[in-house]
């Protein structure tokens, strides 16, 4: 039922990408964004896809789950492409009653949809090929310079980590008292929008009262192990850049040239 | 009021890259007013399996029959089916969200669409059913210690009167005293109403006391079905796959071998009392 949520998921599988340090992948990411917006010409994106296509082929993720991903946001998608076809000014292509189809919203709205399917993929490329905790550990390295200014960095880090671990805990928690509640003949999919809402309470409420439990043990847990904080705190495996990761870093800096010189070339035309 | 399972298997995730088969062409027959044992190791597929009883989980390939129709039929009523057979899962304490134990306890027969005053009255009888003091009746279910909470738990799928009772792992995390209450009151039940009874666990001890039958799975599939005696007669395979006979049988085995003439199917220990007294002639 609710399984099919795939954002944040991890896909177990051996890879370049898996391999790579999470911090190179995050700044990766960054950078894979920051070019969807740079320009919009057609040479452009066709240079994002064949780098994207590239990044799935090597991560060896098959590409229907990341392609799944996409389901979450599609009416998001289908709203922001509605607007920009239909608001946008200039020559005229289309009159549908009140509304008129130009060719610079058709562009738009077309950009648009690419931008945000690329969007998610890129960031649940990341997601999929990178464990949580690497993650975390990433960000937690990263952002450390606002230690200074007395961010508690270490704590944030470790407030994600252990919220994404509990992601697919609570899902599972879900799928279980939902049956159970079934199994009492519960009925989570007929009548209107008030009757399901009101069928949600036996489930929500065993589920935060679960939560709660599940909290409430492993702040024990942790207490018991004598965790107090980032303070003195040494990492099992800390990360450390190799060869493989320079490589990454340099490819990275070619493919965000290269977009920004394609732009620079192309000016603000589209073909 | 039989049920019939027909080859029935089950595979997880279905082309997600994660797909691993839980059951494999699973069949048997459940009669009517049995008292049946399902036993298997952690992931041997035991969960799975009874949530294809009530229809929770759909079968990848095969059909289950109850009472002769089959339950895939596109017509077939899943809820009725859902309130015939009633399924206790593990930990079902967890499933409590009431405000008092009655009002949850009436959550099955009021889904069942009964009037207030049979919805009521079916709680009434599922607790007492389940040996639960009446002065407990309108305090918060989480307020109840562990056993009584799992007994308020029972009694909420008691309530819709199914034919077919199915406890999964019912003594899990319970103390002794505990465990045997709870078995010892699923046993008076049984005899009391008449209801078939699928009692799933992985402890011989808990099961060979009760129950009439006991099925056995290993790695999604049916690995023996038959009398306590004669799959407890199997001890060297089922310690192979990780369970064990209950401690009565190898003692008697023990005594077997060391030239003692006693009854090695011998299951309680009131039984392998008298088998041992009589091999030494002193009954």
């Amino acid at each position: 039922m609710i399984r099919d949520i795939t954002i944040g998921q991890y896909y177990q599988t051996k890879s370049v990408i898996h391999e790579l340090d999470p911090r190179v992948k995050l700044m990766g990411t960054m950078v894979f964004i920051i070019s969807l917006f740079f320009g919009k010409s057609i040479w452009m994106y066709l240079a994002v896809t064949v780098f994207l296509a590239a990044v799935i082929k090597l991560s060896r993720v098959p590409l229907k789950f990341i392609v799944k991903g996409l389901k979450a946001v599609l009416i998001l998608i289908i709203f922001s492409a509605a607007f920009n076809l239909f608001l946008t000014d200039g020559e005229v292509v289309v009159r549908l009653w009140k509304l008129k189809i130009t060719k610079e919203g058709i562009y738009q709205a077309v950009f648009m949809v690419i931008r945000l399917m690329y969007l998610i993929m890129g960031s649940s490329l990341m997601t999929l090929t990178t464990t949580p905790n690497n993650l975390t550990d990433a960000l937690e390295k990263s952002l450390g310079f606002l230690k200074v200014i007395k961010v508690p960095v270490h704590e944030i880090a470790m407030i994600m980590s252990i919220a994404l671990r509990f992601i697919p805990i609570l899902i599972e928690e879900t799928d279980k008292i939902m049956k159970a509640q079934m199994a009492r003949g519960a009925d989570f999919e007929n009548g209107n929008l008030i009757k399901r809402a009101k069928a949600m309470v036996p489930v929500l409420v065993p589920l935060f009262i679960s939560a709660f439990r599940r909290a409430n043990e492993l702040a024990m847990a942790m207490e018991a192990r004598c965790y107090h904080g980032s303070e003195g705190r040494t990492k099992m495996k800390p990360l450390k850049y190799n060869r493989r990761d320079r490589i990454a870093y340099a490819v990275l800096a070619v493919y965000l040239c290269g977009i920004a010189a394609l732009n620079i070339y192309m000016g603000g035309r589209i073909i | 009021m039989s049920i019939i399972v027909d080859k029935i298997s089950y595979t997880y995730e279905i082309g997600t890259g994660f797909e691993r088969q839980a059951l494999k062409e699973v069949s048997c027959v459940i009669e009517k007013g049995e008292f049946i044992g399902l036993i298997g190791h952690t992931g041997s597929g035991k969960s799975t399996f009874i949530q294809h009883l009530n229809g929770l989980v759909r079968a990848t390939s095969g059909s289950i029959y109850y009472d002769g129709q089959d339950i895939y039929d596109k017509d077939y009523n899943m809820r009725e089916l859902r309130s015939k057979v009633g399924l206790v899962f593990q930990y079902p304490e967890h499933q409590l969200f009431e405000t008092d134990i009655f009002k949850d306890v009436c959550f099955g027969p009021k889904n069942l669409g009964l009037t207030k005053a049979d919805v009521e009255l079916r709680a009434f009888e599922a607790l007492r059913l389940v040996g639960l003091d009446e002065s407990l009746y309108y305090q918060s279910p989480f307020d109840l210690s562990g056993g009584q909470k799992r007994r308020v738990a029972i009694a909420g799928v008691l309530a819709m009167k199914p034919e077919v009772l199915i406890l999964d792992e019912p003594t899990a995390g319970l103390d002794p005293k505990g465990r045997d209450d709870i078995l010892d009151c699923v046993k008076a039940l049984q005899q009391e109403t008449g209801i078939t009874v699928i009692l799933v666990s992985h402890s011989m001890e808990d099961v060979a006391k009760y129950v009439g039958r006991i099925m056995v799975m290993n790695d999604g599939m049916l690995m023996f079905n038959g009398t306590p005696k004669e799959i407890f007669s199997h001890y060297r395979e089922l310690e192979e796959i990780g369970l064990a006979a209950p401690q009565v049988t190898y003692i008697m085995n023990d005594l077997k071998n060391a030239g003692l003439d006693v009854d090695v199917s011998a299951i309680t220990v009131d039984e392998a009392k008298a088998s041992i007294l009589k091999a030494l002639g002193r009954n």
